[in-house]
């Protein structure tokens, strides 16, 4: 397997776990370490229950990010469901609406290194984020 | 044992006047071999120098390092003298040689060599004058060298002993039968911190541990990222099964930590690392019964 | 069905064999429910070795698994966590509370009757 770009389409959730599988897949060949790897993969799992949950179908993509000084894993899952109302409160600790909302996009934001989120009202959720290989840092648990 | 190869450059040497040259400076020093070298060693064991050494293996790098030295004077390439210095190096190094040692048999030799020069070229100054022009920054460079090429391989030794010592050997040690102790010693980064998390949580599976005491005594400073790695890695041991007992944690720090935020409900902390294993020898025993676990008992 | 159930005793052990869709995880939880009820369990013992992934949908899972149980008599033990998932279980905060984790599936159990003692030290 190649270290290229893979789009996934993701519309039940029988999706959910060859998603994650990719991803793992991809840190893997990236170096990353075992315990990054099952971080980035609970992380895909998160996403992608989302887009089934709420949007009911879209896709996500898995792709190498490339720094002269570091590798890094880039996950992009994009639905065109109902949009996310208030984004804020979506990543806010404790905040749960139905299925696996709640606690998990606020935790998978705290385990990457970078994460974006966009979205609009019935056009659709687009989050951005990405796992750097070097120079990570475990995230707290005091906040 | 001795191979006197400066036989025939005695023969050129000896008979007419000193001439101040390196060529001639070199084929002295090559004609004196055996008894700079003695002298060399006999400074060296006065100054009690390599004093982890024997005289045979004194006498035999002296030897070594002499020829090497008067080759490096002559060609004034130091790269075979640099790579017997970093040979030389290796395996001293492990015997407990020091670099004032090194540094000190250096000077030596430059001081003895300096010497016969001075008595040699005592009658003409002018003579001495060109031979010391010629001597000195040569011996300086190689003293230099073989200085340099011995910390650089202490530094370099140490740096592997290092890595191993984190890497290789695995610091969490098995008390006894499903009792895990990790000290650990030394500062803490993020990086170190997740490192030994990984190495707890899987020695915890290898010797299917139930209790795991952390020593942290040795941690020089406990600050809100190192606090945060100890609980989170109490709560990895504990989803696995395994109770962690927290030792070497001062009440002060205890307390400015939970002033800062840390939650140390879940951390159970005891002062010093013998109470924790008692501790932890209690919770082996008393696992039948569970004490702590179970509810007031209503039936009195 | 990527789960075995086996009554062992008064015990129920269930082992998840591989990665579950979601909707497994829903019909091993109303199994388990339904089969502490019927066959009057003690303890259940879900072994989960096999999941390299435990996110917030399997984690909320368990404890309602657990307790849903504990409504009806039965305590919980998860056993099996990896190391890595259990990293990173501690890193996204998917708390496990009230649930009793153990090593393996001879932990768990004997964890099981130790807890199952005291609930009968308790009430006989």
């Amino acid at each position: 397997m190649g270290e290229e770009q893979v789009r996934l389409d993701v519309a039940s959730d029988g999706d959910i776990v060859p998603a994650r599988a990719r991803g793992r897949a991809l840190a893997d060949e990236l170096g990353f370490s075992r315990t990054d790897a099952t971080l980035v993969a609970t992380a895909i799992s998160e996403i992608a229950r989302n887009i089934v949950v709420h949007a009911g179908r879209g896709e996500i993509e898995l792709r190498p990010a490339y720094d002269p000084d570091r590798r890094g894993l880039v996950v992009i899952a994009r639905d065109q469901g109902p949009g996310i109302r208030d984004v804020d409160a979506a990543l806010r600790e404790g905040f749960g609406t139905k299925g696996g909302l709640g606690l998990g996009l606020p935790g998978v934001r705290r385990i990457m290194d970078d994460f974006a989120i966009e979205s609009a009202p019935n056009q659709g959720t687009t989050v951005t984020m990405r796992m750097w290989r070097d120079l990570r840092e475990l995230n707290g648990t005091g906040q | 044992m001795e191979s006197d190869s400066s036989l025939t450059h005695e023969i050129s040497t000896s008979v007419s006047e000193p001439e101040a040259s390196l060529e001639e400076l070199v084929a002295y020093l090559r004609q004196k071999r055996s008894a700079l070298r003695e002298q060399w060693a006999s400074r060296i064991s006065e100054a009690q120098l390599l004093r982890v050494m024997s005289q045979e293996e004194i006498f035999s790098e002296v030897t070594a390092v002499y020829d090497n030295y008067v080759d490096a004077l002559e060609t004034g390439s130091i790269e075979t003298l640099q790579a017997y210095a970093r040979d030389l190096s290796d395996r001293i190094i492990p015997r407990g040689v020091e670099t004032h040692e090194v540094l000190g048999i250096v000077l030596l030799l430059r001081d003895v060599l300096a010497r016969e020069l001075f008595v040699r070229y005592e009658s003409d100054p002018g003579q001495l004058n060109r031979v010391l022009d010629i001597y000195e920054p040569a011996a300086n460079r190689v003293a230099v060298t073989v200085g340099v090429s011995f910390v650089e391989q202490r530094e370099r030794i140490i740096r592997e002993q290092q890595a191993a010592i984190r890497e290789l050997s695995t610091p969490v040690l098995r008390v006894r039968d499903r009792l895990l102790i990790l000290p650990i010693i030394g500062g803490l980064d993020s990086q170190r911190a997740r490192q030994l998390t990984q190495q707890l949580l899987r020695a915890i599976r290898e010797a299917r541990a139930k209790v795991v005491v952390i020593d942290i005594t040795g941690v020089g400073i406990i600050d809100l990222t190192v606090a945060n790695h100890l609980v989170q890695t109490v709560e990895a041991a504990r989803l696995m099964g395994a109770r962690a007992i927290i030792t070497g944690l001062s009440s002060e720090v205890a307390q400015t930590l939970v002033d800062l935020g840390v939650d140390l409900s879940m951390m159970q902390t005891v002062g010093d690392l013998q109470g924790g294993l008692e501790e932890a020898e209690r919770l082996l025993g008393y696992t039948v019964l569970r004490v702590e676990d179970a509810p007031p008992m209503t039936d009195q | 069905m990527s789960v075995a159930i086996l009554k062992q005793g008064d015990h129920l052990i269930a082992s998840i064999q591989s990665a579950l869709r979601d909707h497994e995880v829903l019909e091993l939880r109303d199994e388990l429910a339904d089969r502490v009820g019927r066959l009057r369990a003690r303890g259940i013992v879900i072994d989960v070795t096999a999941l390299d992934v435990i996110d917030s949908f399997v984690a909320r899972s368990l404890r309602t698994i657990a307790l849903t149980a504990k409504l009806r008599g039965a305590e919980t033990v998860i056993v099996g966590i990896q190391p890595e998932v259990a990293v990173a279980m501690v890193q996204f905060k998917l708390n496990l509370e009230p649930l009793h984790t153990a090593l393996d599936l001879e932990e768990g159990l004997e964890l099981l009757n130790d807890l199952t003692a005291q609930v009968r030290q308790r009430h006989g």
